[in-house]
C-alpha cells in the first residue's frame, strides 16, 4: 500500500514539475479570506458553478444520442426517454439542473447586490457576472429549442415575431434567427451550434475569469453598516482585515460551499427522479395547430408581460426595456461604486430587489394559469351547471345554446368554468340592461369581437333573453341604464 | 538568476523578459534594433491581411440566410374542389425552399376561405401579435388565438385583442383548377406574407 502511495506521489511530482500548477492550487486553497465570509450567505455562486459543470457533463452525455435534425430530433428524444438505460434520468437532470442553475444565479446575484459586492474594486467581476446571467438565459432559451417539440416550434415563431418588430432590420434579424425565411431544418441546426458550442464556450470562459477575479481581488467582506468604501482606503483596509482577521479559504470557507453544492446536486437528482424529464410535448408539426405554446418557467414572466402590456406600448417596451435593463446592470458599479455597502443602510437597493422579485413571481404565477388566454374548448367541452338552465323559457334555453355554440364561453366563464379572457357573466344582468346587452353583443369592444354580422337577429334575441336571466335570486336584473340613472338628478 | 532547482532535480524555467532592466550588468538601455521592429511590423500587417481575408468568407457564410430572406415561390395548395364555396378550411402546402432533413417542418399550414367560384382568401395561421397558431371557429365565424386572446373576423380583419393588424394573407392564383399560393416566408410584421 505504502509503495503504491509513493508511486502515485512520484507521478504527481513528475507531472507538477512540468505543469507547475501545484503551487497555484496550494496558494489558492490557503489564501486568506475575511473570517466573516465563511458564511452560508456566500455559497450560491459556487453552487451555480457546480451546476454549470453538471450541465456540461449531462449535456455531453445526451449529445451521444441526440440527433440535431428537424426530421429526427423529436424521435431521438423519445429514444432517450424510453429506450436507453438511465437516459430519461440524464435528460431530467439536465432539465432540472437548468432550472436550479438559473434560480441559484438569480439568488447569487441578489445577494451580491444587497451586500454591495459590485462596488470598488470588484466592478469587473460584477460586469462579467451580468454577462454570465445573459449567457445562462441564452442556454435556457436555446435548450428549450433542443427539445424540438410543438412548444419549441411555436416558441421560435414567437421569437421571430418579436425580432420582426425591431425597426428597419426586423426582417434581417428574423432571417439570422431562423437561418432562413422559415422555421425548418436549418433553424434547429443553428440553435444546436449555439447551445452546444458558442454559448457554452463563452460561458465557461467568462465563468473562469469571474472565479479568477474573486480569487485575485479577494472575496467581498461582510458589509458593516457605516463602513464606507472609498477608493483611497479600501484596498489597504481589506488587506489589513484579511491578514489580521483572515482564515484560509480551505477549509474554513470552502466547507460550506462543499456542503451546499452537494445538497443542491442531491436536490436536483431527487427532482429528476421524482418528476422526470421535461417533454417533449407533441411533434414539431406545423399542421397540428391545436396548441397553446408556452415558454419554460423562467420565460413565463415575459409571456405574461406581453399579454398585460397595452398594445400601443408593446413594441417600444419589448425593444427598449431589455436594452435599458442590461445597460443599468452593467453601469451599476460606476453609478454606485463607492460608499455604503450594507443593505441595512441601502433601503432603495432592498426595495429594488423586493419589487423585482415580487414582479417576477407575480408575472410567473399569472403565466402559469394565463387568464388572458381563451379556453379554446370551453364552448364544446364544458357543461353548464343545471341551476343556470332550470326554469328558463324555451327562448332563453335557445339563448344558452347560442352562448355555447358561438364560443362565448371560450372567453366568458359561467358557473365558475370557461375562459377568463372576458368578465364572468353569472351576474351580467345586474350590470347591463337589455339594450346595453344587445349593443355589446352586436358592436363588441376593443377586447370583444362584434357579433353583428355573425348572429341572426333571432339568435341575438334568444341570447340576450338568456343573459337577462343571469342575476342572483335576491337581486333583480337592471331595468334602466346605469349610466343614465346615475346622471339623472 | 534565471534558473532554479526543484525538489525533483528538474530545472524550473523562470520567464524573464529578454531585454533586461537597467542594472549593474546593463548600465544603459540599448536603443531598439530597427530590423527586429521591422519584422514585427511585417508580421502584424500580414496577420491583419490574413484575418481580413479569412473574415470575408466567414461573414459571408454567416449572413447567407439574408440572401433568401424574402424569397417566395408559387406552390400548389390543392384542387379547387377541395375548397367548398362559403367555407374556410385548414390545409397545408409544402415550403418551396425545403431541405431533406426538414421533417414535418417542411409543411406550412394555412386557412383557405372560398367566397365565390374564383374568389379566395388564403390566411397564414400565425397570429399577427406574436405568431401563435390561430384556430377557426365556423360557428361564430371567428379566428381565435390561444396565446393572448387575439380575435379576427372571417375575412381576416382584426376583431379584438392585442394584434396590431388583421391576419397575414398569401397571394393566390388559380392554375388549371388548382389553387396556388406564393409562400416560403414566415409571416411577421416585418415580412407580411
Amino acid at each position: 500500500m505504502d509503495r503504491w502511495l509513493s508511486k502515485v506521489g512520484k507521478v504527481g511530482t513528475w507531472l507538477d514539475a512540468r505543469l507547475q500548477v501545484g503551487g497555484t492550487i496550494r496558494d489558492t486553497m490557503a489564501h486568506p479570506v475575511p473570517r466573516d465570509t465563511a458564511s452560508w450567505f456566500y455559497v450560491f455562486g459556487s453552487a451555480t458553478f457546480v451546476l454549470m459543470v453538471i450541465q456540461f457533463v449531462t449535456g455531453i452525455l445526451l449529445a451521444l444520442v441526440y440527433v440535431p435534425s428537424a426530421a429526427d430530433a423529436w424521435q431521438s428524444l423519445q429514444v432517450l426517454n424510453h429506450q436507453i438505460a438511465f437516459s430519461w434520468f440524464l435528460r431530467a437532470v439536465h432539465g432540472w439542473g437548468s432550472n436550479f442553475m438559473v434560480a441559484l444565479l438569480l439568488i447569487h446575484m441578489s445577494q451580491v447586490f444587497l451586500f454591495g459586492a459590485f462596488k470598488y474594486p470588484r466592478e469587473l467581476t460584477w460586469m462579467i457576472g451580468v454577462g454570465l446571467l445573459l449567457l445562462t438565459l441564452g442556454m435556457a432559451f436555446t435548450g428549450q429549442i433542443m427539445r424540438f417539440d410543438a412548444d419549441a416550434y411555436w416558441g421560435l415563431g414567437i421569437g421571430a415575431s418579436v425580432s420582426a418588430r425591431v425597426p428597419f432590420v426586423g426582417s434581417w434579424l428574423v432571417g439570422l434567427l431562423l437561418g432562413g425565411p422559415i422555421i425548418a431544418g436549418q433553424t434547429l441546426s443553428r440553435f444546436f451550434a449555439l447551445h452546444v458550442f458558442v454559448v457554452p464556450g463563452l460561458l465557461i470562459g467568462a465563468a473562469l475569469v469571474h472565479v479568477l477575479l474573486v480569487v485575485k481581488v479577494g472575496i467581498n467582506e461582510w458589509p458593516m453598516p457605516g463602513r464606507l468604501v472609498t477608493r483611497k482606503t479600501y484596498l489597504a483596509r481589506y488587506q489589513r482585515q484579511v491578514h489580521e482577521d483572515g482564515v484560509p479559504f480551505v477549509p474554513d470557507a470552502f466547507q460550506r460551499d462543499l456542503v451546499f453544492s452537494a445538497l443542491i446536486i442531491l436536490v436536483v437528482l431527487v427532482c429528476a427522479a421524482v418528476f422526470g424529464p421535461f417533454g417533449p410535448s407533441g411533434r414539431p408539426d406545423p399542421r397540428m395547430i391545436d396548441i397553446a405554446p408556452k415558454p419554460d418557467v423562467f420565460f413565463l414572466w415575459m409571456y405574461a408581460a406581453l399579454a398585460l402590456l397595452p398594445a400601443e406600448l408593446e413594441t417600444a417596451l419589448i425593444l427598449i426595456v431589455p436594452v435599458v435593463a442590461i445597460a443599468a446592470l452593467l453601469l451599476l458599479p460606476f453609478i454606485s461604486g463607492t460608499g455604503e455597502k450594507s443593505w441595512k443602510r441601502r433601503p432603495f437597493a432592498v426595495l429594488v430587489v423586493v419589487l423585482l422579485a415580487s414582479g417576477f413571481i407575480a408575472l410567473t404565477w399569472l403565466g402559469l394559469q394565463p387568464p388572458w388566454s381563451p379556453s379554446m374548448t370551453a364552448w364544446s367541452g364544458t357543461p353548464l351547471p343545471p341551476r343556470l338552465l332550470k326554469e328558463r323559457t324555451p327562448l332563453e334555453l335557445q339563448g344558452a345554446l347560442v352562448f355555447q355554440n358561438k364560443q362565448c364561453r371560450n372567453c366568458h366563464a359561467l358557473g365558475g368554468t370557461g375562459g377568463d379572457r372576458g368578465p364572468p357573466l353569472d351576474n351580467v344582468a345586474v350590470h347591463l340592461t337589455r339594450d346595453q346587452l344587445i349593443r355589446q353583443v352586436l358592436q363588441g369592444s376593443g377586447e370583444m369581437p362584434a357579433y353583428g354580422d355573425h348572429l341572426h337577429p333571432a339568435e341575438v334575441a334568444a341570447l340576450v333573453s338568456y343573459l337577462e336571466t343571469l342575476h342572483p335570486p335576491h337581486q333583480p336584473a337592471a331595468r334602466v341604464s346605469a349610466a343614465s340613472s346615475g346622471s339623472s338628478p | 538568476m534565471s534558473q532554479d532547482e526543484s525538489s525533483t532535480g528538474l530545472p524550473v524555467l523562470q520567464h524573464a523578459t529578454v531585454r533586461s532592466a537597467p542594472g549593474p550588468e546593463n548600465p544603459t538601455p540599448k536603443p531598439p534594433v530597427p530590423r527586429r521592429n521591422f519584422l514585427l511590423r511585417v508580421g502584424i500587417g500580414l496577420s491583419a491581411l490574413a484575418g481580413a481575408a479569412a473574415s470575408v468568407p466567414i461573414v459571408g457564410y454567416l449572413l447567407s440566410p439574408l440572401r433568401n430572406a424574402g424569397k417566395r415561390d408559387w406552390v400548389r395548395v390543392g384542387a379547387l374542389s377541395e375548397f367548398p364555396i362559403g367555407e374556410t378550411r385548414l390545409t397545408t402546402f409544402a415550403n418551396p425552399s425545403s431541405e431533406a432533413w426538414d421533417g414535418p417542418t417542411a409543411m406550412v399550414p394555412c386557412y383557405v376561405r372560398r367566397m365565390a367560384n374564383d374568389r379566395f382568401q388564403v390566411f397564414a395561421v400565425n397570429c399577427a401579435h406574436l405568431g401563435c397558431p390561430v384556430r377557426w371557429f365556423p360557428e361564430s365565424g371567428l379566428f381565435m388565438c390561444p396565446c393572448h386572446g387575439g380575435v379576427y373576423y372571417d375575412d381576416g380583419s382584426r376583431a379584438s385583442g392585442p394584434p396590431p393588424r388583421g391576419l397575414f394573407e398569401y397571394q393566390w392564383q388559380i392554375r388549371r383548377d388548382e389553387l396556388w399560393v406564393r409562400g416560403g416566408v414566415l409571416p411577421t410584421l416585418a415580412t407580411p406574407a
